[in-house]
This record gives C-alpha cells, sequence and structure tokens, in this order.
C-alpha cells in the first residue's frame, strides 16, 4: 500500500478535525455531562443542584420499580432478539430456494425496513385499536379482550410483536446476504455427504452463517434495547402508568416527564455501561472465535 | 466399481438452452475417463447430471446398472472433487475427511480408522487438526481427495480439480491421482479443461464441444485419428496444422504440389491435417515453408512458418539448426488426416 506522507502536522489535524468535533461534541460532551450529573440531585425546576456522591445509583437499584422494568427489558430484549433472528433465518433460508420470482419475494420482505419505529408503533396501535382493530378482533375470536394501554401483558404483547416485525428483515437481508456468500459448492459438497437436508443446514450452512448471526445478535440486543424506544412510546402513548416501559423508556419518563435528571443520568450511565460490556464481547469473543477464513 | 451407461441424456435448461445434446456412451468399470472440451462446451453440466447436482432433461442414465435419474446426490454411491477444493471451512481436516461416513451411520471407531488411513495415504497424517484455511493449495487438493476416498463410492467425480493449483503442483497431483485412482481401481469421471491432463490420464477421453460429443477414444486414438477439426485443433500442443486443399485429377493440390492421395469421394475443398512433428526438415523435400519464428522449448523447437499463405507449425528436434527464411520440408502421406471442409468431419 502507497503511504501518503504529510511534512506539515496541520493538515492532517485540519482534515481530522471536523470528525473529532462532531464526536466530541455529539457524543463525549453529553456522555461526560451524564455521567456528571448522575452524582448531582437536580433541582426540579434548574436553579440549583446538589452532590449527592452514588446516591442516584444507590437509590437506583434499591427502587423496586426500576428493578420491575430491568427485569422486564431483560426478556423484552431476549424475546425480542430470539424471535427477530429466528424468523428471519427461516425466511432467508426459505427465501433463499426460491427460484421464480425471487427479486420480488425479497423485496416485499425487505419492505417494512423501511418503516420508521414511531410508525411502526403507530401502525400497532390502530392494528391492537381497542374498538375495531383487527388483531383486537382476531383474539376476540378466541373470546379473549385484547386491551392495548390497560392490560399489562396485553400492551407488552403488542410492543413485543410490533418491535419483531419492524426487525425482521434487517435481520432478513443480513442472512439472505450470508447464505449467498456460502460457496455454492460447498453446499453441493454437503449434497453430496448429506441426504437430509436439515442435517446439511445444521452441521454446515448454520456454522457458516454464524459470523452473520453473531453480529446480528448484538446488532438485535442494541435494537431491542434502545431502537424501540419510538415504538414503546406510540404504544404507551406516552402515559406509562402500569404498563410495560424498557430501561431506556425509563431513562425519558424520569428526566423528562418526571424532571428527575440525576436519576435519569445515572440509568443513562448504567445503560452506558452496558452498551460498553456488548462491545467488548462482540470485539473479543465473537469476533476472534466465529471467523473462519 | 460400476459400469456408468449414458442413454440419450439430454441438458435443456429452463431458458431453452441445450447444454448437452443427447449423449449416449458408456464407462467401463475402473475406467479413468477424462471430459475435456473448452468453457461452455457442457462438459460440467454433463458431470453434474452424473453427480446428481442438475437435473437430467431427458434419457436414462445408469450407475452400477441402476437408474439414477431421480436419486439424491447422497443416494447415488459417488464421490466428487471440486475446482475450488469446496471444504467446510469450520471443520478440521478430520472432521471434513469423515463428514459423509458420519452422515451414512458408519461407526465412529471405523470413521477414525478410515479417515487416518486416507490421511496417511495422501500424506496429511500431521495435519488433521487443522481448518482449511490453515493450508496450503495442495494439502486442500488432498483434502478433497481423502474426502473422496474414505467413502469408498463407486464412482469418483473430479471436476477440473487441478485447475487452481500451478504449474509444478498442478503436474505432481496429476500423477498423483493418476496413481491413486489405478491402485483403488474406482471408475471416474475427470473433467478438464487441459488438454495435457486429458492426454496424460484418461483411459479414454470424452472431446465435447457446443453440448455435442465430438469423439471418444483412447489418448493415442484422439491424437492419431481425430474425429473433426475441432478434435485436431483442439487436442495437442501446438495443435494439428489444418490446411486447405484443393482437388485436383485423382490427388489433392497443397500449395505447388500435388497429393497423391486417393479422393475419389472427396468434394471440391478438403481441409488436410498434419501433426507438426510429422512434417520433417527433408533438403528434398516438396514443401517448400518460410520460416518466421522460431521458438525454443529446450527439448525441442517450435517454427512458426507460412506455406504460401497458410501458417503452418513444424516441430523439429533440438539437435536440428534452423534458419528463419525458406527450408524445405517433407511430410508422410501416412500421417495426413482428411477433413471435409465445410463440415469438419474426418474423412474415411
Amino acid at each position: 500500500m502507497k503511504r501518503a506522507l504529510f511534512s506539515n502536522i496541520w493538515l492532517p489535524v485540519a482534515l481530522l478535525l471536523p470528525q473529532l468535533v462532531i464526536i466530541a461534541v455529539f457524543f463525549y460532551w453529553p456522555a461526560g455531562y451524564a455521567v456528571q450529573s448522575s452524582f448531582y440531585l437536580q433541582d426540579p425546576f434548574g436553579f440549583g443542584s446538589t452532590f449527592v456522591g452514588t446516591g442516584n445509583y444507590e437509590s437506583l437499584f434499591r427502587n423496586n420499580e426500576y428493578l420491575k422494568i430491568a427485569n422486564f427489558t431483560l426478556w423484552f430484549t431476549v424475546i425480542v432478539t430470539f424471535f427477530s433472528l429466528a424468523i428471519a433465518l427461516i425466511l432467508a433460508v426459505k427465501a433463499d430456494r426460491v427460484i421464480r420470482g425471487a427479486k420480488t419475494y425479497r423485496t416485499l420482505l425487505m419492505w417494512v425496513y423501511a418503516v420508521a419505529p414511531p410508525v411502526a408503533g403507530f401502525i400497532a396501535v390502530i392494528m391492537f385499536n381497542q374498538s375495531w382493530g383487527p388483531l383486537t378482533e382476531f383474539f376476540a375470536l378466541f373470546g379473549y379482550r385484547f386491551q392495548v394501554g390497560v392490560n399489562f401483558n396485553d400492551t407488552a404483547f403488542a410492543m413485543i410483536l410490533t418491535s419483531i416485525w419492524k426487525q425482521v428483515p434487517v435481520n432478513f437481508i443480513f442472512f439472505l446476504s450470508g447464505l449467498q456468500s456460502i460457496p455454492r459448492s460447498v453446499r453441493e459438497a454437503a449434497l453430496i455427504d448429506n441426504r437430509s437436508a436439515s442435517g446439511r443446514f445444521w452441521t454446515v450452512t448454520f456454522p457458516l452463517l454464524a459470523p452473520t448471526g453473531f453480529f446480528l445478535l448484538i446488532i438485535n440486543i442494541t435494537y431491542a434495547l434502545f431502537d424501540t424506544f419510538g415504538i414503546v412510546d406510540t404504544v404507551v402513548k406516552g402515559e406509562p402508568g402500569n404498563n410495560p416501559m424498557t430501561l431506556v423508556y425509563k431513562v425519558y419518563v424520569d428526566g423528562f416527564r418526571g424532571n428527575d435528571l440525576g436519576g435519569s443520568s445515572a440509568q443513562s450511565v448504567v445503560l452506558m455501561a452496558l452498551v460498553l460490556a456488548l462491545t467488548f464481547v462482540q470485539f473479543r469473543l465473537v469476533e476472534r472465535r466465529i471467523h473462519y477464513t | 466399481m460400476a459400469v456408468v451407461h449414458f442413454d440419450a441424456v439430454q441438458k435443456i435448461y429452463p431458458n431453452g438452452f441445450e447444454a448437452v445434446k443427447p449423449a449416449s456412451f458408456h464407462i467401463e468399470d475402473g475406467e479413468f475417463v477424462v471430459l475435456v472440451g473448452p468453457s461452455g462446451c457442457g462438459k460440467s453440466t454433463m458431470l453434474r447430471m452424473i453427480a446428481g447436482l442438475e437435473d437430467i432433461s431427458d434419457g436414462v442414465l445408469q450407475i452400477g446398472g441402476r437408474v439414477v435419474n431421480d436419486i439424491d446426490p447422497a443416494d447415488r454411491d459417488i464421490a466428487m472433487v471440486f475446482q475450488n477444493y469446496a471444504l467446510y471451512p469450520h471443520m478440521s481436516v478430520r472432521n471434513n475427511i469423515g463428514y459423509g461416513l458420519k452422515n451414512r451411520a458408519v461407526p465412529r471407531d471405523v470413521i477414525a480408522a478410515k479417515v487416518e488411513e486416507a490421511a496417511k495415504m495422501l500424506n496429511l497424517s500431521d495435519y488433521l487438526d487443522r481448518k482449511p484455511s490453515q493450508l496450503s493449495g495442495g494439502q486442500r487438493q488432498r483434502v478433497a481427495m481423502g474426502r473422496a476416498i474414505v467413502r469408498d463410492p463407486a464412482l469418483f467425480l473430479f471436476d477440473e480439480p487441478l485447475s487452481n493449483l500451478d504449474a509444478k503442483l498442478r503436474n505432481q497431483m496429476r500423477i498423483e491421482i493418476k496413481a491413486l485412482q489405478r491402485r483403488l481401481g474406482v471408475t471416474s469421471v475427470y473433467v478438464t479443461h487441459d488438454q495435457v491432463e486429458a492426454m496424460t490420464m484418461a483411459d479414454r477421453i470424452i472431446v465435447m464441444n457446443g453440448g455435442v460429443i465430438e469423439q471418444i477414444g483412447t489418448p493415442a486414438e484422439i491424437y492419431k485419428t481425430p474425429a473433426s477439426t475441432f478434435v485436431a485443433s483442439f487436442m495437442g500442443a501446438p495443435p494439428m496444422n489444418l490446411l486447405q486443399v484443393t482437388r485436383e485429377g485423382a490427388g489433392l493440390r497443397l500449395a505447388d504440389q500435388v497429393l497423391n492421395i486417393a479422393a475419389a469421394d472427396i468434394d471440391e475443398t478438403v481441409t488436410l491435417g498434419i501433426r507438426p512433428e510429422d512434417i520433417v526438415p527433408d533438403p528434398n523435400g516438396s514443401l517448400s515453408i518460410h520460416v518466421d519464428i522460431i521458438e525454443e522449448l529446450g527439448a525441442h523447437r517450435l517454427l512458426h512458418g507460412r506455406l504460401e499463405e497458410q501458417s503452418i507449425t513444424v516441430h523439429v528436434p533440438k539437435d536440428h539448426d534452423v534458419t528463419t527464411g525458406m527450408s524445405r520440408f517433407s511430410m508422410p502421406l501416412n500421417a495426413v488426416s482428411l477433413f471435409d471442409a465445410k463440415s469438419g468431419r474426418r474423412l474415411s
């Protein structure tokens, strides 16, 4: 590779500056500010703040409601991640075998990708509308009264379903391209070596999809933890009450509805630590173990 | 061990392209048959139909007396070696070789023993626990061979297995594969576009062009009596000289001489084929060739020149002194092949 050498140190600095400024202003500064304010108790009207040390964190982990939401978030993340990966994988494997009209089929499957999370949430609100939502009527057929926004489990179900629906196309695209990057001859060799289609899938295709799968696992966990905000917000209509919510939504509710900036900051710091841990896992364990070539 | 029998086997793709025109022939038990031809000639399609990776559009294919048209690749009792090895990248060499046996419910200790044996045969014993990515091209090729050998199949299929190797390794592997096939005595079908591989490895060669079998024969037959101008120019390096001759009286006119070849049933124009090594330098010869370029190949020399307006190549021994310019040569008439100028088919 050719190396460009700069005789003047200021030129490279100037070239790097815009990127560094963006990172500093939009990421490090707010993050630093969040860490700082997590150690303070803020006056709700912005008149002043008192240093409370780790007080915000201690009350956070002693707060039953917070622990309950953390627990819900855990299950929410596990369920959303698992199902959006599993459904996408099934669809990708099936779509990969389609010969006639493959493009149309794939485009239709990817369509939902273009839907923004709040819109997805809005669609869910319509589908689960109390008086005329098609899905509510569907449940009514079985004699079940589905009540989004009133019943905790029903609301959770709607949130989970919508989040999965929204994420499947992304995973589908990645899985499909992962499948198509498996050399044809390797699959053909497997065809000669193994009679059973499911055997071939689990011993050859699935392991070769693992790099894609682990990448998506991290992406999906992050999605379920953070990007579902819009869906949660729309489904609970900004009025959490008894409704389920995720940790990210709790940050928003406490910080902007409850005006508890200190406590909300402490929650963000906890989430930041979580993301850091995820990134660490991805780079250290997954990337090292899963690549074959 | 099996006889392979083709009965009007044909391949038409859904878009209407006829990749293989109806072909009938059979392959003897233990025979090493090479399918050779330029890219797109249908040789790989033919092999893939035998493997079951490609549907047979029409005709009947039998392996070992059993019609296999609708039998899964895994149940055809075949093993295939692919061009790019097609090893399972996530499995160790040991598991790669044993995979086909494991799926056939062979007991674990039997698999282990067979894998060890194959590895020993292929000098892979030290690499059994490595992943394919940690092996060289030649070693990967051996693993692919090992995967085929342990299965102890009725038929080996090779799809251009050496084309990804460098020239030196290719020569070596060519001999190894041939020796291995001899030792195991397994019927083999080998696809290549390299006529040297075809000539050196085959018991019989099937030359294909444009989905049609041009000729089936032993390497010597193919070389000496090519069935068409295509075979004549495809097999042999340098290829056979193909010269246009016209009928004159009872003989054929080539440049300024009339060859005394009985040509009663021949049309006006005929293509005459002569191998470069069959043309010999002869001060009293009747062929006046203008030599333009001398190619020094060490063991021998190739002279590229013109016989009147037709280009011609002559193969001369290394100790024969040559200069560019006009020289005289002669050619024995019994070394000459004649082809129909229009259809390219061999005459008599």
